[in-house]
């Protein structure tokens, strides 16, 4: 009984209010994000708008799924923009050599596993951090594709299937990568809240020693997520590249800092073991409304990544912070 | 003081061990550098004349540089993504203020680069140790926010070598006199080099770095100002890739607002390849410019060959990935001797 009020009391409800609050947030945020859109042009709030939105965070938002996971679990990829890049490429190099298009498909996905896969292995099977191995594996990959490529760049306009990079789903106003976005995060956030292995992700990011000697194969997880990562990446590129109708080495370059930057500012904590799918979606939607105001203003691209960067800082700053302004005062405290 | 005897002590065969495999890979890296000259000569008699060693010096010297400050900070166990974005920031801004003031002494461009990079590395710092977030995140915003910031004060336009004074230009492709094909750049360069190696070899503050990589808790609980060292090696790295944007713009001479995109991968690479270890707490100076060398090495080596030249950032992430796995098999051998020798006297 005492066990229980102590947890009903003490340990439940501040995680429980941090998650609120962090995510109510969110919403404010948004409902100034869309104030700011309104205000930015009459067009914003057209269902076209609304499918263009849909289209420009197609890719990043379905990458930002895996890697809310890996941080949960306290590792991180930085390969994903990269594992993009090669997919387009490979996809486009098979194409050139005239592979079936289902099959260019199917090599790509294989490629994706593959490359997860290598990133799964450096981190658990030989014990590298995360962040090194995934720096390593996001010059490699770009590396890759820029080999196979060259400055060339191969074009789908021939081929049909690139409507599904730029018509809407038939019958509606969204785009297909807004669907499959929205299928996967259903999917992501019924196993992370609602199934053992989501749980035991939580514990793993909480503490790894601790959830291994609970019986969680930490391993095993954390490469399968690994995997997921570059067999959703692959398929990111996939859509990228029957978006933009063609393949080229550089395909999605510098998209790790939008995808990252999505999923702490989701308020999923970079120190692992915190988050959820929600605050994902909130800050999808946020970032997407954003980018698209800013560009209907005419900024630039590279200076929009002012903004995506700041946000991405406050998303690690803002949780620490009445912590270091305690640590600064205890410390202006006993110098004086 | 007894806890600061028990653990030299206690580490002593471990400091001898562990310096005697820094000195083996420091060797290794020359090994691996003579190795690849030596093959590619065989393929190719022209790739060993004088001209190739001139362009291996050149083309590594701004790597090699940033490795430096780079080492700094990756020994404190953080790492620096934003040197690539500093140094075309910086890069830029000298090149502008040469264009306005095309008369002013041509150190004054080396002093202001250097301060703009020292800037942008306190900034890292400060939001690094005083929230003590990662600095993978914060670097990482760094690494676009400067580079939209630059593009903010660009603004399409770009810096014509006709704008740079001819004496900063020579520092960037004149060889020092009375030496064959030694250049300028690669002379500062070296310069910068010893003074590092020196530096992080003996002064105190530079050892409290590897102290706080090797155990960030310990080193706290042993009275080492860890944030303040910590802000210290972010400055250097920062003011090193200021100091490289005013070499980017002396070597080549023209400027927009691209110089130096990307680097940030190829240094992190240099940095451990050059037996940094990722984890903090070793590695030197002068491994990192050597790992730069070796890179650029590989790449020279791989044109000579007729193969691409597009290979840069595959050999630089494939050498990484090596580097770091060499590393840990290494750490793992060393653990299992040590365990094993420990065992025996017992």
């Amino acid at each position: 009984m005492t066990a229980a009020t102590y947890e009903g009391t003490a340990a439940a409800p501040p995680a429980w209010r941090n998650l609120l609050r962090w995510e109510t947030g969110l919403v404010v945020v948004l409902v100034a994000v869309l104030l700011y859109g309104q205000q930015s042009s009459a067009n914003f709030f057209t269902t076209t708008n609304i499918f263009f939105i849909g289209l420009n965070m197609g890719e990043i938002a379905i990458m930002a799924l895996p890697l809310t996971l890996i941080v949960i679990v306290g590792e991180i990829d930085l390969s994903v923009a990269s594992m993009l890049g090669l997919s387009s490429t490979m996809m486009g190099y098979f194409y050139a050599h005239h592979w079936p298009i289902a099959l260019c498909m199917l090599g790509v996905l294989a490629i994706g596993l593959a490359g997860g896969a290598l990133n799964g292995w450096l981190v658990t099977g030989l014990g590298l951090p995360s962040i090194a191995v995934t720096i390593g594996t996001l010059a490699l990959y770009r590396g890759l594709a820029e080999i196979f490529l060259k400055d060339q760049s191969v074009s789908w306009a021939s081929v049909k299937l690139t409507h599904i990079g730029t018509k809407p789903v038939s019958g509606t106003e969204l785009s297909w990568a807004t669907l499959i976005f929205l299928v996967l995060a259903l999917v992501y956030g019924v196993v992370l809240h609602a199934t053992a292995v989501g749980r035991s992700m939580y514990a793993i990011g909480l503490q790894s020693e601790a959830a291994r000697f609970a019986g969680i194969r930490v391993k095993r997880i954390k490469f399968q997520l690994f995997v997921l990562s570059g067999l959703v990446c692959s398929f990111a590129g996939i859509l990228w590249t029957l978006r933009f109708a063609t393949s080229r080495y550089d395909a999605g370059t510098g998209l790790e800092l939008n995808v990252v930057a999505i999923v702490l500012f989701g308020g999923v904590s970079i120190f692992g073991g915190k988050g959820s799918i929600f605050g994902v979606l909130l800050a999808v939607v946020i970032f997407g409304c954003l980018q698209t105001a800013l560009t209907l203003q005419n900024v630039d691209a590279q200076v929009q990544n002012v903004v995506t960067g700041g946000l991405l800082l406050l998303s690690v700053i803002i949780p620490s912070g009445a912590e270091a302004w305690r640590r600064l005062k205890t410390r202006l405290g006993t110098r004086t | 003081m007894t806890v600061l005897a028990d653990r030299p002590a206690a580490a002593v065969p471990r400091v001898g061990r562990g310096q005697a495999l820094l000195r083996a890979r420091e060797l290794g890296i020359c090994l691996a550098i003579i190795l690849v000259f030596g093959l590619t000569t065989l393929k190719n008699s022209g790739f060993a004349g004088v001209l190739s060693v001139e362009q291996l010096l050149t083309g590594s010297a701004l790597i090699a540089l940033l490795a430096v400050g780079e080492t700094m900070v990756i020994v404190t166990r953080n790492v620096d993504l934003s040197v690539g974005s500093v140094l075309g920031l910086s890069a830029y801004l000298v090149g502008d203020f040469f264009k306005h003031n095309p008369h002013a002494p041509i150190l004054l461009g080396f002093v202001i680069g250097i301060g703009i990079g020292a800037l942008v590395g306190a900034v890292n710092g400060v939001v690094t140790t005083f929230f003590r977030v990662p600095s993978l995140v914060v670097t990482l915003a760094a690494l676009y926010i400067v580079r939209g910031i630059l593009a903010v004060i660009v603004n399409g336009r770009r810096i014509e070598s006709d704008s740079i004074p001819d004496a900063f230009q020579k520092i960037g492709y004149e060889n020092v006199p009375g030496i064959d094909r030694l250049p300028w750049l690669a002379v500062l360069v070296i310069v910068v080099v010893a003074i590092a190696a020196y530096t992080m070899k003996s002064f105190r503050w530079a050892r409290d770095i590897y102290a706080i990589g090797s155990n960030p808790e310990a080193a706290a609980l042993a009275g080492l100002p860890v944030a303040r060292r910590v802000f210290t090696a972010f400055v250097i790295s920062g003011a090193l890739a200021g100091l490289g944007g005013a070499l980017f713009l002396a070597e080549f001479a023209t400027v927009d607002n691209t110089g130096g995109t990307g680097y940030e991968l190829l240094v992190v690479s240099a940095v451990v390849v050059g037996g940094v270890a990722i984890f903090g707490g070793s590695g030197t100076a002068f491994g990192a410019a050597l790992g730069a060398v070796l890179l650029n090495m590989i790449n020279q080596a791989l044109g000579a060959l007729g193969v691409s030249s597009f290979w840069t950032n595959a050999v630089a992430g494939g050498l990484l990935l090596l580097a770091i796995a060499f590393d840990r098999w290494v750490g793992l051998r060393v653990a299992r001797s040590l365990r094993t020798g420990r065992g025996a006297p017992a």
